[in-house]
């Protein structure tokens, strides 16, 4: 039987919104606060929803082990306690949730093998967040 | 069509073991899990049904009817229990969050008559639940 798992994960991070095709107004107006060139951070919570088939040998979709593995070494080691604004996938594109939460997503879905990646959700605080499915529409 | 959730807490412990595996095989896949004294967690969970809303009522479903069927049919055997040795499903199943959501489910389904069943989710944790919207 077909079952949906949703693991939260905490992480910190500092990002400036800034966009190189936008004038120092545009910028100003577009991002306001979030342009401040010292940038500021927030406590971003993480959920990775994957789905498959409940394993009767195991009673588990995926272990859970493995799940919490590849995102300790592969999301929350390359974004905790870092400024976004130096890692190469924010070179060209401005580190806004939204983009975070593609980068992740893609992440997930080049490497992690066990289970089918549902979407991410992604919260920079508790009054906002963002969810990406790729190219599918969100069902549930 | 709306849709309604309701959410009920219970505690219960449970270990994982398939009798099937050797005991170092168990010990690999399930680690902590595995210690047969068990462990507990603090369960959440949320029943939500859908339906057309009554027009006399005002309800997609009355509440307090919702409640009395969660307590009856899950709260009444899992909550305060040790889910491999106490609920009946969990004799054979191991009590994953997988299983627990599809054993509730299976408990609830049969049992709703005005809503009907849309899902049900399970926190083992905050930051862990499981999610099972039935068969199809």
């Amino acid at each position: 039987m077909k079952a949906y798992l949703t693991r939260r994960y905490m992480f910190s991070a500092s990002h400036r919104l800034h966009s190189d095709a936008m004038s120092t107004e545009e910028n100003a107006s577009t991002y306001g606060k979030c342009n401040n060139p010292y940038g500021h951070g927030h406590n971003y919570a993480l959920e990775v929803t994957v789905s498959g088939l409940v394993e009767e040998s195991t009673g588990m979709i995926c272990n859970l082990v493995d799940l919490d593995g590849f995102v300790e070494q592969r999301i929350l080691e390359q974004f905790d306690l870092q400024n976004l604004n130096t890692l190469p996938e924010f070179v060209r594109a401005v580190p806004t949730t939204e983009n975070l939460c593609v980068v992740i997503y893609d992440i997930l879905q080049r490497g992690f093998t066990p289970a089918h990646l549902e979407k991410v959700r992604l919260e920079e605080t508790m009054m906002n967040s963002f969810e990406y499915a790729g190219g599918a529409e969100l069902l549930r | 069509m709306i849709y309604l959730t309701r959410k009920a807490e219970f505690a219960a412990s449970h270990y994982y073991h398939n009798p099937d595996l050797t005991p170092a095989e168990n010990q690999r896949i399930f680690g902590k899990c595995n210690n047969p004294n068990g462990h507990g967690h603090n369960y959440t969970l949320e029943v939500t049904v859908k339906g057309e809303v009554d027009p006399r009522s005002g309800f997609v479903v009355d509440l307090k009817q919702l409640k009395e069927i969660l307590n009856r049919e899950v709260m009444d055997s899992m909550d305060h229990r040790f889910l491999n040795k106490e609920v009946p499903e969990f004799l054979t199943r191991i009590p994953t969050t997988e299983n627990l959501a599809i054993a509730i489910w299976q408990r609830l389904a049969p049992k709703l008559k005005a809503a009907q069943l849309y899902r049900v989710r399970v926190y083992e944790t905050p930051d862990l639940f499981v999610d099972f919207y039935g068969e199809a």
